[in-house]
């Protein structure tokens, strides 16, 4: 049973009696008439942590866009927690979801984006308390204490009644992240959630990402070009190109011994030539 | 050349025409107001024929002049079996005008808001109606302030229009005295100062507005 | 009688509000072209360094937009013979009242013009020793009106609609042609219609044509 052609047999944690929580099937998606994702396959578990690499314009993007749903498939299913999330089931046929169906489903996914998004009219802890409040319908207090907690967490708590423009990217983009965690999820997304960031702020951010990243049972994909930083905290490395995943495994395997051309391209870029 | 008792003759009959122009400025200001969120809305909307239709009525209402569309209303409609006081159709066609005018200030500003904003807001799960009333308003709306703030006084300049409909506001007041006391140019310069007072209580208050509505922002 | 007088539209009607159009439209030209001389100078005046000459302009601006052109229309008609002892024709009062009131909004537009033409551009007139009047005529106007064009077509448009106003100082245009037909044949709604018409049928596609001027200036700067 344990072929290596099996995805999940490469990965390092351990998910043998777990059912994934996250399922992709046979995913396109086009804009037009390029086509972007062409047929993914992809398994995320309970807990896992899954970094996604590759060049730009590969996709990856469009991955996760396609899981908060920000953007539709143009064909194939995701499974969330068991249920669909583009479809519904009616008398056993999958019809398209409508924005009800939709509002349950995403309720268990979560996502830093690059450029932060917070609300501008909002100060910090309004920020994190509104969708709480809004969404899962929780007391205001509730709400706050929760907010509180996390944006201590990220060591955001002092400016919590500060507005977002008078923070820099780094402390923004920790809102963002505590502001997502309120919500708690349980699939959270990043996607390069560094790279909008001046450089000497990206080491605060990736560090508040390893944190969360050892607590919790959170399952988190997620995207970036910092591949020292992928190797630390993935159990699993996906490398995806044109459209596709086109090797995976875990951090010490396709780093140190890129199977695919491509990877191995794709690596000398970031000095990993693979006999590191 | 200025007579004291020209002003004691004309001050109560300005005051009194001056009542009829705030009383326009302020329903047609919120009419107009209500309609450009009917209107911006709709030409936003989700549901094609809703953005043709309503995007049709303001073209066809911005358009046609006010002055003719006043004239219509007063004079034309009538003819039609449709019989409205003057006041009525006053209201009426000045609230449609500016109303189709600040459909365009809802559109262009709710249009201007970053598209991460709404995609942050279905991140955390909240409904459109949320989206649109806690993340999307309150930042367009900060946008379009300014604007209806300049709407408004377009909207006060429009309303001298009526005086030539049969509504006897404050211009119409003064030309009426014009033919029985003469002084035109006392009468009139009273008359633009007056509105120039009211048009600059109005920017007052809209620069008050603006700073109330500015939190978030350095 | 029906509601609608076709035969009256087309023998009456018609011919006559087409033998004033040439007023409508002259008035509109007129005004704009008074406005656009005009908003430039008050465009230089308010920046001007001297505030004397600055300040009194601001005023003026601030004053002439905040109050109604109909009222101003009547002040230039009835006030100037007063004043100056000249009585204006009335179709010289509405290009005069209607070309200030605008002035103050094209003034508007220069000076948004104005202000977008980069600060290197001024800087290389300075280097190149222009005299003050070359370099608003060759560097910096040039410049600023390109990008303004659009948004001064879309006052040429309001401007248009805003014509019916003259009919006030008896200036026999559309409009006021239109009531004069409808007080002697009790007949308002075909002239009054047809006049609401004729704007919609110029002012819409203009506006679309200035629409896709937008996109072409705004492709070109890209
Ligand atoms: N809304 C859209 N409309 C049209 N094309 C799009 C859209 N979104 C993405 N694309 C295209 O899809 C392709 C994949 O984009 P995507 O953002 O998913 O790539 P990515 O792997 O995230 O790249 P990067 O590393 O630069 O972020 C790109 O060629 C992009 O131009
Ligand atoms: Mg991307």
């Amino acid at each position: 049973m344990v072929e290596t052609q099996d995805a999940n047999a490469l990965t390092a944690y351990n998910i043998q009696d777990k059912d994934p929580i996250v399922k992709y099937r046979e995913i396109k998606k086009a804009f037009g008439d390029t086509e972007v994702l062409k047929g993914i396959d992809f398994d995320l578990y309970p807990g896992e942590r899954v970094a996604i690499i590759g060049p730009s314009g590969s996709g990856k993007t469009t991955m996760a866009r396609l899981l908060m749903t920000l953007e539709k498939p143009t064909s194939g299913t995701i499974e969330v927690d068991g249920r669909y999330l583009w479809h519904k089931e009616v008398k056993g046929q999958l019809v398209p979801a409508d924005e009800k169906h939709l509002h349950e489903v995403r309720g268990d996914i979560g996502m830093v984006f690059q450029h932060f998004n917070l609300f501008p009219h909002m100060t910090i802890l309004k920020n994190c308390t509104e969708a709480p409040v809004k969404a899962l319908g929780l007391s205001k207090k509730e709400a706050e204490e929760r907010a509180k907690e996390m944006l201590d967490k990220v060591g955001m708590l002092e400016k919590a009644k500060d507005y977002p423009a008078s923070l820099s990217g780094g402390q923004q983009q920790r809102v963002a992240i505590a502001r997502a965690l309120v919500m708690r999820p349980k699939v959270m997304l990043f996607d390069e959630p560094t790279s909008a960031l001046d450089p000497e702020t990206v080491g605060e951010v990736l560090q508040v990402i390893k944190d969360i990243a050892k607590q919790g049972d959170m399952a988190m994909m997620l995207i970036t070009h910092e591949m020292s930083f992928a190797h630390e905290v993935a159990d699993r490395i996906c490398f995806f190109d044109e459209g596709i995943i086109q090797e995976q495994g875990p951090p010490s395997q396709v780093f140190t011994q890129p199977k695919t051309e491509r990877l191995q391209e794709f690596l000398k870029r970031f000095h990993m030539n693979g006999s590191s | 050349m200025i007579s004291i008792d020209v002003y004691s003759i004309v001050l109560p009959l300005l005051l009194e025409g001056a009542m009829v122009t705030l009383q326009l400025l302020v329903i047609c200001g919120i009419l107009s107001f209500l309609m450009s969120f009917i209107g911006g809305f709709s030409r936003l909307s989700g549901i094609a024929p809703v953005r043709w239709v309503s995007g049709l009525i303001i073209e066809f209402i911005r358009g046609t002049s006010l002055l003719v569309q006043l004239f219509w209303l007063v004079f034309a409609l009538p003819l039609l079996g449709v019989n409205i006081a003057p006041g009525l159709a006053a209201i009426i066609g000045l609230s449609l005008n500016y109303g189709a005018y600040g459909s365009e200030i809802v559109r262009s500003s709710i249009q201007a808001i970053p598209k991460g904003q709404t995609e942050a807001g279905i991140a955390l799960n909240m409904t459109p109606i949320q989206r649109m009333r806690s993340i999307i308003l309150p930042q367009a709306f900060r946008i379009m302030l300014p604007s209806f703030g300049n709407l408004m006084i377009e909207l006060l300049k429009g309303t001298a229009l009526v005086s030539l409909a049969l509504t006897s506001d404050m211009t119409e007041k003064m030309m009426q005295m014009r033919n029985t006391v003469g002084h035109d140019t006392q009468l009139l310069s009273l008359l633009l100062i007056a509105y120039f007072i009211v048009g600059y209580a109005v920017t007052l208050l809209f620069r008050w507005l603006e700073r109330k509505f500015s939190a978030g922002r350095v | 009688m029906s509601v609608w007088d076709w035969e009256f539209t087309f023998a009456d009607v018609l011919p006559q509000l087409l033998q004033v159009i040439h007023v409508t439209i002259g008035a509109t030209i007129g005004a704009f072209a008074f406005a656009l001389v005009g908003g430039l100078i008050l465009a230089l005046g308010r920046r001007s360094q001297k505030k004397w000459i600055s300040w009194p302009t601001y005023g003026f601006i601030e004053f002439v937009r905040t109050t109604p052109p109909l009222v101003q229309l009547y002040f230039i008609f009835f006030v100037f013979p007063d004043l100056f002892g000249v009585a204006l024709p009335a179709i010289v009062a509405g290009i005069l009242g209607l070309g200030i009131h605008y002035s103050t909004y094209l003034s508007e537009v220069y000076r948004a013009g104005i202000e977008s033409v980069p600060q290197g551009q001024w800087e290389a007139a300075t280097a190149l020793n222009f005299s003050p009047v070359q370099k608003w005529k060759s560097i910096i106007l040039p410049q600023a009106i390109r990008p303004v064009v659009p948004v001064m077509g879309n006052y040429l448009i309001v401007l248009f609609k805003e014509t019916p106003l003259l009919a006030a100082i008896s200036v026999g245009e559309l409009l006021g042609t239109a009531q004069s037909i409808g007080s002697s044949t009790f007949r308002y709604l075909e002239p009054i219609t047809l006049v609401g018409l004729f704007f919609l049928l110029m002012s819409y596609p203009a506006s679309l044509m200035i629409k896709r001027l937008e996109l072409r200036l705004d492709l070109n700067r890209k």
